[in-house]
C-alpha cells in the first residue's frame, strides 16, 4: 500500500503544475458552456472533473501529513472541497482547489525570489577544482575530492575552491563574496586566498588549508542560512499558535456544522481559517532582509538580533582599527644631525627586529635601506630598544626613554614634541652615542567618511555615541572631538570596556558595541549587540551578533537601517495577515445581514492574495538601501 | 558510531512541510531526535544518527517517501 502511494505521490508531485493547468482548462470549459451555451450539465460535469483532478495532490499531502501526525492546511482544504462536492457546489469545489494549487505555485515562485540573495552567494562556491595529482599533472576533480594540503590551480575567471596560501603565480582577486568590496586585490606568493573569491586576472597555485564548510566562505553561508531560519520569541509564539490554530479551526467548523446544520457556512469557516499569511509573513521578511545584508557584506545573525539592533540607542566604539585605520603612519620626521640616510639605516637595522606597530610605521616610512649587523639588543618594555651597531650605542624609544638615559634635548625640540603630542601623535626619538639624531611623529589616521556615517546613524535615532580605547586620553580626545563624539575614555583595558558597557545596560540603554574584532571579545559579548568589522577572521564571525565584512565602517549605517526596515516590514506583514483574518471573519459573520454572501472561493482568493502580498512586501527588502540623498539635503 | 549529515532537499515552500519532515525524521530508529534541525529557507536537513542502526540512505528514503526530493547529502563521522 505504502509503495503504491509513494510511487503515485511521486508522479502526482511531478505533475502538480500540469494538474493545476488541466483543472483550469476544465473550469474554463465549464464556465464557457454555462455562459455561452447555457448548458448546466456540461458546466457541472466539467467542474466535477476539475475538482476531482485538483484535489488529488492536496489529498495526498493531507494523507502524508496525517501519517506523521501533522494536521496541515491541506486537511482543511480537503474537507472543505469534499464537503462542497457532497452538497453539489461543484463551482466552489473546483475554484477553491484551483486557487489553492495556484496560490502554492505562486508562493513557491515568489519565496524563491526572497531567497535569491543567499542563492546568488552559494552559487559562487565552485563545484570542481583543478588539483595537482601525485604525478604532478593537474586534473579537474569535484571540489569534495580536494583535501587539506593539496595544491590547486586557479586560472583567470575562475572561483577559488578552497582557503589556502598562494604558492606560485599572481592574480587580481575579487573578494566581494567575503568582504563586500569588489575592488580586485593583487595577490602573489605567500598571500592568503579565500574560497568563493574570484581570480579576475592571472593564474595562481594554492596550497589548501581549509575545505568545504570549514572555509571562511563556508562559515558565512552556514551562518546566513542559520540566521535566516532563526526565530525570535514572537515567531516561536506564532508557530506554537499556528500548531493549535489549524486543529482549532477544524473543531470550530465541526461544532458549527453540528449546531447550525449549515454545511456551506462550516466549510467556508474551514477555508477562511487557513493560517497562511500569518505563518509566512514574518519569516519572509527575515529571509529577504538577511539576504540583502549578506549580499552587501553585512551579516546579521538572526531575528532576535534584528529586533534588538533596531532599538539600539547607544553605540560604543573602539578606537584603534575601528574609527581609525589601525595602521599608524609617520606623518613627519625631523633630523638633528647630518646624513639622514645613515641615520635611517641605523634606525632601520634595529627596528627591523621589532614587531611593534610603531617600529613597523617607521620602517614603512624609511623604505628599503642598507642595514647593519645589530648586537646586544636590549628591549625595555613600554619604552624602547637599546642596541649596538658598528660599535655605536643607539637608543630608539619614547620621550621617557630618552630622559631616563640622560640624553640632552634642547628646549625647542621639547616644545615640538609636546605640540605634536597634543595633536594626537605618538613620538619616537633616536639617539646615537647620547646625541639626539632624529624624531618621528606617528599618527593613526581617522577613517574617511566616519564622521558622515556617525551623523547618519544619529539621524536614525541613536542618541549616545561613546568612544572607549586603550590609548592615551590625548589621542582619544582628539579622535572624539574631530568626530563629534561627546563621551570618550582612554586607558581602558578590555575588561574595563566590558564593565562600562554593563553599566550602560543597567542604566536602561540598549547598547551596541562596534570593534575590529581584535582584543574586544569581552565588549562584543557584554553588549546587547556586538558588531565586529573586518570579516575574514574567524573570531569576528563567531563571537559577534552582526559582522561587517569589509574592513571599514561604511556598512554600519546600512546595517542599522536594514535592521529597522526588516522590523517594520515584519510589523506590516503581521498587520496585513491579522487584518485579513479579521476582515474575512467579520464579513462572514455580519455579511449575511448585509446580503454580502461570502463564498468559499472568495475566501480562498482573499487568503491566497494576502499570502502573496506579504511575500511581495518582504521582497522590497531585497532592494533596500539607505537614502543618502535625503541625508544630504537635511545636513544642508 | 555516530555520524552527522546535511541533506539538501528540493526547495521547500510550505512551512507545514517542516513539521512533516521533522516528525518523520525524528521518529526513525537511530536518529538523534534532539539533533534534527530543518532549515526552511536553505531547504536543508541537518541531523546526527547512530550509524549502526540507520544509514543515510534510509533517512533519505524516509524523506522521499513523504514527497520531498533529496538532491544530495554530505556525511561526516563524529
Amino acid at each position: 500500500m505504502n509503495i503504491i502511494v509513494n510511487n503515485m505521490s511521486k508522479i502526482i508531485y511531478k505533475l502538480k503544475n500540469k494538474i493545476m493547468f488541466i483543472s483550469l482548462i476544465w473550469i474554463f470549459v465549464g464556465f464557457t458552456s454555462k455562459y455561452a451555451f447555457d448548458n448546466m450539465d456540461v458546466f457541472n460535469f466539467s467542474l466535477m472533473i476539475a475538482s476531482v483532478i485538483g484535489v488529488l495532490p492536496i489529498l495526498l499531502q493531507t494523507y502524508q501529513a496525517l501519517r506523521v501526525k501533522v494536521v496541515s492546511i491541506d486537511l482543511l482544504v480537503t474537507i472543505a472541497v469534499i464537503g462542497a462536492f457532497i452538497i453539489q457546489a461543484y463551482e466552489e469545489s473546483a475554484i477553491v482547489t484551483f486557487l489553492f494549487l495556484f496560490g502554492a505555485y505562486l508562493e513557491a515562485r515568489t519565496l524563491n525570489k526572497t531567497r535569491s540573495a543567499i542563492k546568488a552567494l552559494t552559487d559562487l562556491s565552485p563545484v570542481t577544482a583543478i588539483k595537482q595529482m601525485p604525478d604532478g599533472a593537474f586534473l579537474e576533480v569535484l571540489v569534495e575530492a580536494v583535501n587539506v594540503g593539496d595544491i590547486v590551480l586557479i586560472k583567470t575567471g575562475e572561483a577559488i575552491p578552497v582557503d589556502g596560501i598562494v604558492v606560485s603565480g599572481e592574480a587580481f582577486i575579487n573578494e566581494a563574496s567575503i568582504t563586500g568590496e569588489s575592488m580586485p586585490v593583487h595577490k602573489q606568493k605567500g598571500a592568503t586566498v579565500f574560497a568563493g573569491t574570484i581570480a579576475e586576472n592571472g593564474t595562481i597555485q594554492v596550497e589548501t588549508l581549509k575545505v568545504g564548510e570549514d572555509t571562511t566562505f563556508g562559515k558565512i553561508i552556514e551562518l546566513v542560512e542559520t540566521a535566516q531560519d532563526s526565530k525570535s520569541e514572537t515567531e516561536k509564539f506564532i508557530d506554537g499558535f499556528a500548531k493549535w490554530y489549524t486543529p482549532a479551526v477544524l473543531m470550530l467548523a465541526f461544532i458549527v456544522s453540528l449546531f447550525t446544520k449549515d454545511i456551506p457556512l462550516s466549510i467556508t469557516i474551514l477555508v477562511l481559517g487557513c493560517p497562511g499569511a500569518l505563518v509566512i509573513g514574518v519569516p519572509v521578511s527575515n529571509v529577504a532582509g538577511i539576504g540583502n545584508g549578506a549580499k552587501l557584506g553585512v551579516l546579521i545573525k538572526g531575528s532576535e538580533i534584528i529586533q534588538k539592533f533596531s532599538q539600539t540607542d547607544t553605540i560604543v566604539f573602539d578606537k584603534t582599527g575601528t574609527l581609525t585605520i589601525g595602521h599608524p603612519i609617520v606623518t613627519e620626521a625631523h633630523y638633528y644631525k647630518d646624513d639622514e640616510d645613515l641615520i635611517n639605516s641605523y634606525v632601520a637595522s634595529i627596528e627591523k627586529e621589532s614587531d611593534h606597530v610603531l617600529a613597523k610605521a617607521i620602517l614603512n616610512y624609511i623604505g628599503d635601506m642598507n642595514t647593519f649587523k645589530v648586537e646586544q639588543t636590549d628591549v625595555i618594555k613600554g619604552q624602547g630598544i637599546k642596541a649596538t651597531v658598528n660599535d655605536l650605542e643607539i637608543l630608539i624609544g619614547n620621550q621617557a626613554f630618552i630622559f631616563d638615559n640622560d640624553i640632552k634635548i634642547d628646549m625647542p625640540i621639547i616644545d615640538k614634541i609636546s605640540e605634536l603630542e597634543q595633536s594626537g601623535h605618538s613620538i619616537v626619538v633616536a639617539a646615537i652615542n647620547q646625541n639626539l639624531v632624529s624624531l618621528y611623529a606617528i599618527k593613526d589616521a581617522i577613517r574617511k567618511e566616519v564622521k558622515k556615517d556617525i551623523e547618519r546613524i544619529h539621524k536614525m535615532g541613536v542618541k549616545n555615541f561613546i568612544l572607549l580605547s586603550g590609548d592615551n586620553q590625548g589621542s582619544v580626545d582628539l579622535v572624539a572631538k574631530s568626530l563629534g563624539i561627546k563621551h570618550a575614555y582612554g586607558r581602558m583595558l578590555p575588561e574595563d570596556k566590558a564593565k562600562y558597557i554593563e553599566k550602560l545596560k543597567q542604566d536602561g540603554h540598549i547598547v551596541t558595541f562596534v570593534g575590529d574584532g581584535i582584543n574586544d571579545s569581552p565588549s562584543i559579548t557584554s553588549a546587547d549587540i556586538g558588531i565586529a568589522m573586518g570579516g575574514g577572521t574567524d573570531v569576528a564571525i563567531e563571537t559577534s551578533d552582526v559582522v561587517l565584512m569589509s574592513n571599514d565602517l561604511k556598512q554600519l549605517p546600512h546595517a542599522l537601517g536594514l535592521a529597522k526596515a526588516i522590523k517594520y516590514n515584519m510589523i506590516q506583514n503581521i498587520l496585513i495577515a491579522v487584518g485579513v483574518v479579521i476582515l474575512l471573519l467579520t464579513t462572514l459573520i455580519f455579511g449575511r445581514y448585509l446580503n454580502l454572501g461570502l463564498t468559499m472561493s472568495v475566501g480562498m482568493l482573499v487568503h491566497e492574495l494576502s499570502i502573496l502580498v506579504v511575500i511581495l512586501n518582504a521582497m522590497r527588502l531585497l532592494k533596500f538601501k539607505i537614502k543618502s540623498k535625503s541625508f544630504l539635503n537635511k545636513s544642508k | 558510531m555516530k555520524k552527522q549529515s546535511t541533506i539538501l532537499l528540493e526547495t521547500l515552500t510550505c512551512p507545514s512541510c517542516l513539521q512533516k519532515i521533522n516528525n518523520t525524521v525524528k521518529n526513525l530508529d537511530g536518529v538523534d531526535a534532539q539533533s534534527v534541525n530543518i532549515l526552511f529557507n536553505a531547504s536543508k536537513v541537518k541531523l546526527a544518527y547512530d550509524a549502526s542502526k540507520i544509514e543515510i540512505d534510509g533517512i533519505e528514503k524516509a524523506i522521499q517517501s513523504i514527497g520531498y526530493g533529496v538532491i544530495k547529502s554530505a556525511t561526516k563521522t563524529i
